[in-house]
């Protein structure tokens, strides 16, 4: 099939696993993010892509060609690293160029082709500027603008916006989006940042330990969460332990309709903060103690505490809750809304 | 930092020890140097103060000029040569796991402690038909029959480069150890094979320390004087060897210290002249 094509890649670095078996299939022009936290493998199966680092196991192939053995020069991708790696002996026009240097585009192409690049990236008339001279911003771009200056197969990029203030960030995810989708480039950008994921990505791959935990849209992945890690990881969950007793799941003791589970150590309840509903004492299906308001103003966050857990309800200014703290509280959720997971 | 001026005394008390140590072992040696240089020279004795230009007029010369010439053209294939053996070398070093960095340096830190007499008759032997490498090269059925490498200038060479090539690496390795690696990653990702990327990535990103580098051993290779005398003929002799044999053997210092100012600034001309062509080219 056409795309890239990841089977059982691997890598070990001595002892330490670092990717695990990992098969994953992205389709030409799909914005991926691999996301996840530091040391679970992200990185690492990027610069196997890459061809930066060599797997000890499987294969990956790109557009039906086994690319496994190709070294990065004639992979013909684009990359932004973290760093971004800009060259400091090169002005803008120097650093956008070189791909085209390399591959010995005539001057005047080089020329026009450098402009179109910087008109793209919003940074027409900075050709001339040393890399020294730029914000943050703009190197950012640069390196944008020089990763696709010579139309790439694959573009990747290794948490590309880690360096970027989070107003500026959130900026730049939409304009790389943008960016994408007028390309139509097959895409992967490495993040730990699951808002910047799900602002950008059509595929959102969740990794722990070396391995995909989940692979599916944001939304899929937001709501239905494979396991405990994923409902964690993706927006904040309240993790609810959850008993089985004669078919009928109950949590602390209380026994919640409409919730079917199998009968099964380990399970856990993902109920979204803004799922939760708080209602007068007594009603409801469980009952806490209210530990903790915090107003932020665009939404409410109630702490409630219930059987040694604490849990999480997000509502909006409109229906503010009437509770203080140390009031004791009933909450419900739409048996919908709650997700079954195992740790 | 406080960057007010000093103003009392005190404020000066830092720079006090510095300037005390410059001023005695430099200061006044090169202070004297230049003053012997314009002395007059006794016949049979030492020289007497005074002030002529006899010993400058002297070194200009076609002979001298050719030695000054030949001891300038030798420092800088000293130094060309340390560059292009010792920058891929340290490249790679730093590379290699920190053992093996560790066991590199110290070995190189070994070649500095060996004196300059020893190495020459080190190299001498090594470059000699009895018991030269040429015998090595014959027994492999490389060559017919051993033959003597030296004197000669491949031979002095050799020795200059294998001293100054310590110190090219131990200079080298602090900034090659600091670059950035995703540099050259993203050269390699945009195409650039290692070498190209090596070339038009790594090299151009240390410039300031290749010339640096450059100064440096050029300098130190300026001033070898024993080398030339063990592996090279009389052909070979730099002016530091003139100067010695001036300063030592015909007692005749006002002449040697006039041929040791002339070399300095000569060298001193030099380095400005690289220095400031690679300030023009970072401006470029």
């Amino acid at each position: 099939m056409s795309g890239l094509v990841l089977s059982e890649v691997r890598k070990h670095f001595g002892p330490v696993h670092a990717v695990e078996d990992v098969s994953l299939s992205v389709p030409n022009g799909t914005f991926v993010c691999m996301l996840g936290p530091s040391g679970c493998g992200k990185t690492t199966l990027l610069r196997m892509i890459a061809g930066l680092e060599e797997p000890t196991g499987g294969s990956i192939l790109l557009d039906g060609r086994d690319i496994t053995a190709v070294p990065t020069h004639r992979r013909e991708l684009g990359m932004v690293f973290q760093s971004l790696a800009l060259f400091p002996h090169l002005d803008v026009t120097g650093n956008i160029a070189y791909a085209m240097t390399i591959r010995g585009v005539g001057t005047a192409e080089k020329k026009r082709r450098v402009g179109e690049l910087l008109e793209m990236v919003h940074m027409a008339g900075y050709g001339d500027r040393s890399v020294a001279q730029l914000s943050g911003g703009q190197r950012q771009r640069v390196a944008i603008a020089r990763a696709l200056a010579v139309q790439p197969k694959l573009f990747l990029l290794d948490e590309p916006l880690s360096a970027l203030d989070a107003k500026l960030r959130e900026a730049m995810q939409v304009e790389l989006r943008q960016l994408q989708e007028r390309l139509g480039i097959t895409t992967i950008v490495v993040t730990h940042d699951q808002r910047e994921a799900m602002t950008m990505a059509d595929q959102v791959v969740v990794m722990g330990g070396g391995r995909i935990r989940q692979a599916a849209s944001p939304v899929e992945i937001y709501r239905h969460p494979a396991d405990a890690f994923v409902a964690d990881f993706i927006g904040s969950t309240n993790l609810i332990p959850l008993a089985v007793e004669n078919g009928t799941a109950t949590a602390f003791g209380k026994p919640l309709p409409g919730i079917a589970a199998p009968a099964r150590d380990g399970q856990m309840l993902s109920v979204r903060p803004e799922d939760i509903i708080l209602a007068p004492a007594g009603e409801g299906a469980l009952t806490g103690t209210v530990a903790f308001v915090r107003d932020l103003g665009a939404t409410i966050e109630t702490f409630i505490d219930i059987g040694g857990h604490r849990l999480v309800a997000a509502s909006s200014p409109r229906d503010r809750p009437a509770v203080n703290v140390g009031d004791e509280t009933g909450l419900s959720f739409h048996a919908g809304n709650a997700v079954v997971v195992t740790a | 930092m406080r960057r007010t001026p000093p103003k009392s005394a005190r404020d000066y008390a830092p720079i006090v020890y510095p300037g005390i140590m410059l001023v005695v072992f430099f200061v006044i040696p090169f202070a004297t140097m230049i003053a012997v240089s314009f002395f007059k020279r006794n016949q049979g004795a030492f020289y007497t103060p005074d002030f002529v230009l006899d010993n400058y007029a002297r070194f200009l010369t076609a002979f001298f000029g050719g030695v000054l010439a030949f001891s300038l053209f030798l420092a800088i294939m000293v130094a060309v040569v340390c560059l292009v053996v010792g920058f891929p070398f340290t490249f790679f070093l730093v590379r290699l796991k920190r053992r093996a960095q560790i066991l590199w340096l110290l070995s190189l830190l070994s070649v500095l402690s060996l004196s300059e007499v020893i190495i020459g008759f080190a190299w001498s032997t090594l470059l000699s038909r009895t018991a030269g490498i040429t015998n090595l090269f014959v027994a492999l059925g490389l060559m017919d029959r051993p033959e003597a490498l030296l004197p000669g200038f491949g031979a002095v060479l050799t020795g200059m480069v294998y001293q100054a090539l310590p110190y090219t690496i131990l200079v080298l390795y602090p900034s090659l150890a600091r670059l950035d690696w995703s540099l050259l990653e993203a050269a390699r990702t945009m195409g650039a094979s290692p070498v190209k990327a090596f070339f038009n990535v790594v090299v151009p990103v240390s410039r300031n320390t290749i010339v640096a580098t450059l100064i440096m051993v050029f300098v130190f290779a300026l001033g070898s004087y024993l080398l030339p005398q063990i592996l090279g003929r009389p052909r070979q002799w730099t002016l530091s060897v003139l100067i010695t044999d001036q300063a030592i053997y015909q007692s005749n210092m006002p002449f040697a210290a006039a041929m040791a100012v002339f070399l300095v600034l000569i060298a001193l001309a030099l380095v400005g002249l690289t220095t400031l062509i690679g300030r023009r080219e970072a401006e470029a």
